[in-house]
């Protein structure tokens, strides 16, 4: 019976022999379905295996999307029903929180009451701290190494937890540092409650979850199917699911994705292949997309030896591409890059230098540079031929190649496997595995100040410590770093962001192309989804229309 | 017979050693960290450390062969460093889905490389012929997973009449013989019997016309024998060398589905790698490598034993 509406609905368009069969079956379904208010919405997603369920998703980000939001909440999350700017931060289940003013590493969060866990446990902090040390602490008997797996390196700050009353607790980060709030919402919150009723098992648990999210785990089909129902008692009305069921099906090849939504077999499909888009539209299928925290970059090497040293080569690379052409080349799903941010972000600032198309000031900063028709500038670019967000990297980076050409700039790929390129992010330029190139093109998220820029561009994070691939440094950028991460009040701290992003665009340490736009293809009955500008977004709007 | 049967399985030691060795090296030997797949690229070195020991990659490569080669001799292959699942678990599963697939592929392309293949050394030399050998070759010759593209744009998306994906509504742990599912099993299993049509076809045509036109032959017909009573003598004795090319078929369907099981997202051992690969999920890529492989030795066993029940000439040892 769970799987009933894929059938129904397979057979209702079926002209085949044995109808009759299917009729019959049909038959039985019809009470069930007549019931449905907000019908069942399948979704074809891009992993391989439906994600961990027991509430520290792997699958990267695609996993956080499916079985983390949507069967859990966390302390703080994104407010995903805006689509006019990038998501920002809203409290989850803390209602409120604030930094100790005599102690600055010590963050004080006040918790929601009256929320209940799928099980009809209570949320309050015994349950915080539980999930805390499900992951941090290996001596707790509820520390599961698979789930730390997954999160703790997303909480790199995170040091201790400690519950001050019933609904208060404390946590307290290696350092002070402004930005732990942005790490929270990945920490999400399993029921203590029902682990201990299926004896301490986290391998049962994952087949039979209970968090606080808007959606129950009903029927779990490794590597087949996931079905989500809603929960009835969530707690937050405005985001009670609209939908009666979801079913997420993991479709890794993408053509079979599109055969699937063009065969009726979903309903909607995540990053569709970019040449079905024309088709899909045309047979009446909606396809929605927004520019979201990615960036499509070069990142530049300034070890001894680069053509990128001087900060005026690295404008002319920026000022000599088109990145309207590329946003053609891939259909007008991206959004041309003026920065790291997304040119709505708030803290994308105003910065002095301008980045666009202008081949003719490009040549004039690299003649100034010493370079000109018979001195071409050459240099050596690691590149993939495929791989997570690279979007389409070869058909890209030729179409930069050539227009980089135009200019006196000649570039030579060196093209990796991508599990070879992303390995050799965190070696650096430096290690020989690099082969001497001067610029890597890896594409990264952008949702917070450490994802987008910290991790590349503070000196402290030179290769292998963490992704500052090039050997970047830069006094300032480091001051503006260090103020960022002591700056707790909120308005400040964006501001201090601001100038950073400022600072970057101007000294340009990448070559910055264009964000993703993430688009999916849904039928044309799908209604109520409203795509936020996040690698995230809420499914507890949509439903099937009549 | 006895002996033959218990020394063939012991040379099938040997081979399995083998195999799991070079898998194990061939794995390791791929460009990528082994944990990518969980640990974030800008994860804290003390979390890489802490996670490599957890799953017990930062010791060197032959111990950790040496365990591994341990625990799979006690039918323990590990757990998934993906999902956490046991990797004998998640290959029972897909080996039970592949097995399904590859049942059906086989019967239908054993029957219809008999048919073909048998008409075709018949009739030899006319259009029947013509048109037979045409089929094998367009079968052997055509990339299975292009075929099963076009097959799912003409049967699922313009036609509408059979699903394009999946191992049915129930997904495949709770899979019945009905249509309901078995609609799902016809365009994977029509797509994979191609090549063993082809390469059936071709084998029963050679095999057949070669008999047909040896001297016993002929003396069956000068003793008057006629029509069945000769097919039966010359099915007989083409039965060991057609047999033995269907047992490498069948054991080629076994493991060399993961582009048809892939483009139908089909639950099988064939998708199962393609996803371990992509994940580089390690003990599950080993494990799956190591069972297809056994898979092949058990296969080929099996053939080297129905053989020489059929045709006592084939002495071995």
């Amino acid at each position: 019976m769970k799987f009933s509406s894929t059938f129904a609905h397979n057979s209702r368009k079926s002209s085949f022999p044995l109808k009759s069969l299917a009729v019959a079956t049909l038959a039985a379904l019809i009470p069930i379905t007549a019931m449905a208010q907000g019908g069942t919405v399948r979704i074809g997603m891009t992993a391989s295996d439906i994600p961990l369920t027991s509430g520290a998703p792997n699958s990267g980000f695609e996993g956080v999307r499916f079985t983390g939001m949507t069967l859990y909440d966390a302390l703080v999350s994104w407010d995903l029903s805006v689509e006019d700017r990038v998501a920002p931060l809203v409290p989850q289940l803390a209602s409120s929180w604030h930094v100790d003013e005599s102690d600055p590493r010590k963050w004080i969060f006040q918790l929601r009451e009256g929320v209940k866990f799928h099980d009809g446990s209570e949320f309050n902090a015994d349950a915080v701290v539980f999930n805390f040390d499900k992951v941090f602490n290996d001596q707790s008997p509820q520390y599961d190494a698979r789930q730390a797996a997954q999160v703790v390196a997303r909480l790199p700050a995170y040091e201790s937890i400690r519950k001050l009353d019933d609904y208060t607790v404390e946590i307290t980060t290696k350092t002070p540092n402004a930005m732990f709030i942005n790490q929270l919402p990945f920490m999400f919150m399993s029921s203590p409650a029902h682990w201990e009723a299926l004896n301490g098992d986290w391998e049962a648990f994952e087949k039979n979850p209970s968090g606080t999210g808007p959606f129950k785990l009903d029927v779990l089909v490794p590597r087949e199917r996931a079905e989500l129902v809603p929960f009835a008692e969530y707690w937050d009305e405005s985001r009670r699911a609209k939908a009666d069921r979801l079913v997420l099906i993991p479709i890794p090849e993408a053509n079979t994705r599109a055969n699937a939504l063009l065969s009726r077999q979903v309903d909607w499909i995540e990053n569709p292949p970019a040449d079905t888009l024309p088709m899909l539209q045309s047979r009446g299928y909606q396809i929605t997309s927004n520019g979201y925290p990615h960036i499509w970059p070069w990142q530049f090497s300034f070890l001894d030896g680069s053509p990128w040293l001087d900060q005026r080569v690295r404008q002319a690379a920026n000022l000599a591409v088109d990145r309207e052409s590329i946003q053609q080349l891939l259909g007008g799903y991206m959004v041309p890059a003026q920065g790291l941010l997304l040119p709505d972000d708030s803290a994308f600032g105003e910065p002095a230098f301008t980045i666009g198309y202008d081949p003719d000031a490009a040549r004039a900063l690299l003649a100034e540079a010493g370079y000109g028709p018979g001195n071409p500038l050459k240099a050596k670019v690691l590149i993939s031929a495929s791989g997570s967000g690279q979007m389409q990297p070869l058909q890209m980076n030729e179409l930069i190649q050539q227009q980089l050409k135009e200019v006196g700039i000649e570039i030579e790929f060196e093209v990796l496997v991508w599990e070879t390129l992303f390995n050799n992010w965190r070696q650096g330029a430096a290690d020989p595995a690099s082969l001497g190139a001067h610029a890597t093109n890896i594409t990264f998220a952008t949702h917070d100040p450490f994802a987008a820029m910290i991790r590349f561009i503070d000196s402290k994070n030179v290769a292998p410590v963490s992704l500052n691939w090039g050997h970047y440094s830069n006094v300032e950028v480091d001051g503006l770093i260090t103020e960022l991460q002591t700056a707790f009040d909120p308005e400040e701290n964006l501001r201090i962001y601001r100038q950073l992003h400022e600072t970057l665009v101007e000294d340009a340490p990448f070559l910055f192309v264009g964000h993703d736009t993430g688009p999916r293809a849904m039928g044309p009955k799908v209604a109520g989804f409203v795509q936020a500008k996040s690698w995230f977004q809420d499914l507890t709007p949509v439903y099937m229309a009549d | 017979m006895f002996v033959f049967i218990i020394r063939r399985f012991l040379y099938a030691i040997p081979i399995a050693l083998a195999v799991a060795a070079v898998c194990f090296s061939l794995v390791h030997l791929a460009p990528g960290d082994p944990l990518t797949a969980i640990i974030p690229a800008d994860a804290p070195a003390e979390v890489v450390i802490a996670i490599q020991q957890a799953y017990g990659m930062d010791r060197p490569l032959i111990v950790q062969f040496g365990s591994w080669i341990q625990r799979a001799l006690q039918g323990d292959l590990g757990v998934s460093v993906a999902t956490g699942r046991p990797v004998m678990g998640d290959i029972a599963l897909a080996l039970s889905n592949t097995l399904l697939l590859a049942f059906a592929a086989a019967l239908l392309g054993f029957f219809g490389g008999i048919l073909l293949g048998g008409l075709a050394a018949i009739y030899n030399g006319t259009w029947i012929d013509k048109l037979a050998t045409a089929l094998a070759i367009t079968g052997v010759s055509i990339p299975h997973y292009w075929l099963g593209l076009l097959l799912v744009i003409i049967f699922s998306v313009q036609l509408d009449w059979l699903p394009s994906m999946g191992a049915g509504p129930g997904g495949s742990s709770d899979w019945r013989l009905d249509w309901a599912h078995l609609r799902h099993l016809v365009l994977p299993a029509v797509t994979m019997c191609f090549i063993p049509m082809g390469i059936v076809t071709r084998t029963v045509r050679a095999t057949v016309s070669e008999i047909l036109n040896s001297e016993f032959v002929t003396a069956l017909y000068a003793r008057g024998l006629r029509g069945r009573r000769i097919a039966l003598h010359v099915a007989k004795n083409a039965a060991p060398t057609v047999l033995s090319v269907m047992g490498l078929q069948f054991g080629y369907l076994l493991g060399g589905s993961i582009l048809v099981e892939t483009v139908f997202s089909w639950p099988g051992t064939g998708y199962l790698l393609n996803t371990a690969i992509f994940q580089r999920d390690i003990p599950l890529l080993q494990g799956i490598i190591l069972v297809l492989a056994m898979f092949f030795v058990g296969l080929n066993l099996l053939v080297d034993v129905l053989q020489t029940l059929m045709d006592p000439r084939i002495k071995r040892g």
